[in-house]
């Protein structure tokens, strides 16, 4: 088990050198991020000056091991844009993407569970229908048209929610959040559906498709047959199998629903780090976007892990094995 | 343990939902966004405009410019000439900064050392073989090696920064690019404008005061007393959050945007003319294009192209279809207001007729093929502008690709040293509104040693220009400069050397209790801002 967990770090340091070194030698393609840091009275001394001082002028293999290097020292380097070391900007955006991505995640199961199980149970009733074809839509539209008809409708047009932002805060040591004010949490509530959305649909779709085969398998008749209720045999039963593969998507997802705040952060202004890349983006910082994407890269890897570590703990098949060092 | 959390974290929130409303019910609190924030607080780290423009709420220039432009005193209360190359400046007495530290000769010497230091950004506010000799604690004087008429046209924003607080917090230089080190001054202001800095969350929020000690409260017109900065960089959202009476102010409104925001009951559109010129250039350098069919020769170069592209783009089309009305046809290179123009010169007709027949008299009666370079996120409906400018070349003959971009790719593919471009559209804005500094920026010959030219992408050169520019440099006299600076635009505009398009307009978005001044670079003031009740 810990050869296991421990091969599975290595690699994943392995994973997070190459997404580094991938997104490294994109960067060159994204512009230059002289012409962003200084003036148009700027003289082109000053700009080659600080070219060379960036070391943006050495092969993309040198800037990389330069990276590389200061990483290992724990020195994330210093954003073009603000001036300011990259990994306090990152760990200050942190809090506010892990809590839209939470709530969103939240909401996503609590909605979409319920709503499977119900379209799987009564596939003919109107009301199945309708959220079926609500959920397509979730999965269709794009992510900035549903956070731009939110705040169309609920911001705009009614009034009744903040139209950007994270509303006012509260600061617990190094953490900031938004759950303990009345406007925090109402700024969560569009953002939170926006990003949401397409995993509800995704887990909706899933449960339903699970029930539907769930409920055609032998032990479900003889649940019935011995005369369980209902509501045991759905609940008790049915839906217990049905979960072990929602949990295995919903966790893998996660990982979907942290990257993917990028757009929804953007659309909503929502000062967490998929904003902070975006603009790092349209300004060309690198040592900006170099540790987003590493930290983006470490997440996943993390996630995968835990969801490995999961199936020990669900499938007992897995444990047999795992003593030798199974994958 | 986990009980006492939970309380204390109740606690907390039930403060903050008493606290909450005292804060919004205040009238006197100014919420403005704009799509971006500034990069930093320290006065020297970027030369942009919203970025200064944003500051000089916090801190001030030796003179002002007021809503129209023209120079006031600030921190110095009068100047004079003592002879052509020494200026003298009497400083306003019993200024303080916000830290309550006295402003005084100490402090000008010191910025004028910092803004030239390694790191600043505005080197150019004043030039390095400038003398700035203390006379006493209130006066001061700049020696300059030549005469130099507009000395302080820029000095609005070459703001003063205290010398004690500087020293106090490690902040003498400005933020270096590299290291591992934040510069206290990147997060912390030290002014003596009219507003303090309360909060700094960057790209979430920014506050503002109003500073009790101003030495301007006694006639000041705002009655803003706290400002709450909070950038929106998605149009649509910026829109909605000003519709939905969030925000007092937004800027800038997309032009499709701004109807809505006139029909909305509460809010309305203020626009007027910005002093930025867009326009196109020409590769009149290269004996070859870059980007074009025609091999072994350079279509450019001859003045007959240029002026059948003049003549071939309608710029009212431009102005109607494209900008939705929200444009000024420019014939020159400067806008009115910038020192220098003139209503003398008058646009070419638009005659695609006449473009036709001027191609092929110069040899290309089929029209020829070449790439263009545009950039579609920096200027007001850049990349629609050149799409239009395509088609209408279309029409006369001429085939023209086009690569439109983000900025930070176009620009690194365009700007020196590269100019890696055959045809492109750009825009200025002369940050010393002064004509000279599009002459010297622009029109003058390319020279890579002392950065003339260094905006002139196409290479336009007439030796002629570069001679009138040097005459205008240390030209003191008004009236003969202005007459140098007609000559050059004889000369240029004669020449056809670029091809000037117009003047985009801003577009300011404010509910209607709210009354300001829209200064024509683009710089909201808020110390023009009245908020009635």
């Amino acid at each position: 088990m810990l050869a296991f967990v421990l091969r599975r770090l290595v690699q994943s340091l392995l994973v997070m050198f190459f997404v580094a070194l991938l997104a490294f030698s994109m960067f060159r393609f994204l512009g230059d991020p002289i012409a962003q840091m200084v003036g148009q009275d700027t003289s082109l001394q000053e700009r080659e000056r600080l070219r060379v001082e960036l070391g943006l002028n050495d092969p993309v293999p040198v800037q990389f091991a330069r990276y590389v290097a200061g990483v290992l020292k724990g020195e994330f380097g210093i954003s073009y844009r603000i001036g300011r070391p990259v990994d306090e900007l990152i760990a200050e955006r942190l809090p506010a993407t892990l809590e839209l991505s939470f709530v969103a995640a939240l909401f996503a199961l609590l909605a979409g569970i319920p709503m499977g199980v119900y379209t799987g149970l009564y596939p003919d009733r109107w009301l199945s229908k309708v959220l079926l074809s609500l959920s397509l839509m979730g999965i269709a539209l794009p992510t900035f048209l549903i956070g731009i008809l939110l705040i169309l409708i609920f911001g705009v047009n009614l009034g009744l929610l903040p139209t950007f932002g994270r509303g006012e805060v509260v600061h617990i040591g190094f953490w900031s959040t938004g759950f303990l004010t009345i406007s925090g949490l109402k700024s969560l509530i569009m953002p939170a559906i926006t990003l949401g959305m397409f995993q509800l649909a995704l887990i909706m779709r899933l449960v339903r498709s699970e029930m539907l085969e769930v409920l055609r398998t032998d032990f479900i008749k003889f649940a019935r047959a011995r005369g369980l209720s209902n509501r045991a045999v759905y609940f008790g039963h049915a839906l217990k199998n049905t979960l072990v593969p929602v949990i295995t998507i919903t966790g893998l997802q996660i990982g979907s629903i942290i990257a993917f705040a990028i757009i929804t952060e953007s659309v909503f202004q929502w000062p967490g780090m998929g904003l902070l890349f975006i603009q790092a983006i349209q300004f060309v910082d690198i040592p900006v976007m170099s540790t987003y994407l590493i930290l983006i890269a470490f997440f996943f890897v993390v996630i995968n892990l835990t969801v490995d570590l999961l199936y020990y703990a669900v499938d007992p098949r897995l444990r047999v094995h795992g003593g030798a060092g199974g994958k | 343990m986990r009980l006492t959390k939970l309380f204390m974290a109740g606690a907390a929130a039930l403060t903050l939902f008493a606290a909450q409303p005292a804060v919004t019910v205040n009238a006197e609190t100014l919420r403005f966004a704009f799509q971006g924030d500034a990069n930093s607080m320290d006065p020297y780290n970027l030369n942009e405009t919203f970025t200064l423009g944003f500051l000089g709420n916090i801190y001030e220039g030796l003179i002002r410019r007021n809503a129209n432009l023209e120079i006031e005193p600030a921190l110095a209360e009068s100047w004079e000439i003592v002879e052509p190359t020494r200026w003298r400046f009497h400083l306003r007495k019993g200024v303080k900064f916000h830290d309550g530290t006295p402003f005084t000769a100490d402090d000008v010497l010191f910025s004028a050392d910092r803004v030239r230091a390694d790191g600043s950004d505005l080197k150019t506010r004043l030039s390095a073989d400038t003398k700035v000799v203390k006379v006493d604690d209130y006066t001061v004087d700049f020696i300059t090696p030549k005469p130099n008429p507009i000395l302080i046209a820029e000095w609005e924003t070459f703001y003063i920064m205290s010398k004690k607080w500087a020293e106090k917090y490690g902040a003498v230089k400005p933020q270096q690019a590299t290291g591992n080190e934040e510069n206290y001054a990147t997060r912390h202001a030290n002014g003596t404008g009219p507003f303090k800095l309360v909060s700094r969350e960057i790209d979430v929020k920014t506050v503002l005061e109003a500073n009790p000690d101003w030495w301007g409260n006694a006639t000041k017109k705002t009655n803003v007393t706290r400002v709450e900065f909070q950038p929106i960089s998605q149009d649509a959202t910026r829109v909605a959050a000003l519709l939905s009476g969030e925000l007092d102010m937004a800027y800038p409104i997309p032009v499709q945007d701004q109807k809505r925001v006139n029909a909305n009951p509460g809010t309305k559109v203020i626009v007027g003319p910005e002093l930025r010129t867009i326009f196109l250039g020409m590769d009149e350098y290269r004996d070859e294009l870059l980007y074009s069919n025609v091999k072994g020769k350079n279509p450019f170069k001859d003045k007959r192209v240029r002026q059948a592209f003049y003549q071939a783009i309608n710029i009212e089309a431009i102005k109607k279809k494209v900008m939705r009305g929200l444009s000024n046809p420019s014939a020159m290179m400067v806008a009115p207001g910038i020192n220098g123009w003139s209503d003398k010169y008058k646009r070419l007709p638009y005659d695609p007729k006449k473009a036709k027949a001027l191609l092929a008299e110069a040899g290309y009666p089929n029209g020829f093929e070449v790439g263009m370079d545009c950039p579609n996120d920096r200027y007001v409906n850049d990349e629609a502008i050149c799409q239009a400018v395509v088609s209408m070349l279309a029409k006369v003959g001429v085939k023209v690709n086009l690569l439109a971009q983000p900025k930070a790719k176009y620009f690194k593919k365009v700007l020196a040293p590269n100019f890696d471009t055959s045809f492109y559209l750009i825009g200025w804005t002369p940050s010393s509104l002064d004509a000279l500094n599009v002459l010297y920026n622009l029109l003058n010959c390319y020279d890579p040693k002392t950065g003339r030219g260094k905006f002139n992408l196409g290479r336009y050169c007439n030796p002629e220009v570069d001679k009138l520019t040097d005459q205008i440099l240390v030209e003191t006299d008004q009236e003969k400069r202005n007459a140098l600076i007609n000559k050059a635009w004889d000369l240029t505009l004669g020449d056809i050397a670029t091809l000037p398009l117009h003047q985009q307009a801003l577009s300011w978005g404010v509910r209607d209790n709210v009354s300001l001044k829209q200064r024509a670079d683009n710089v909201f003031l808020i110390r023009e801002v009245v908020i009635k009740k």
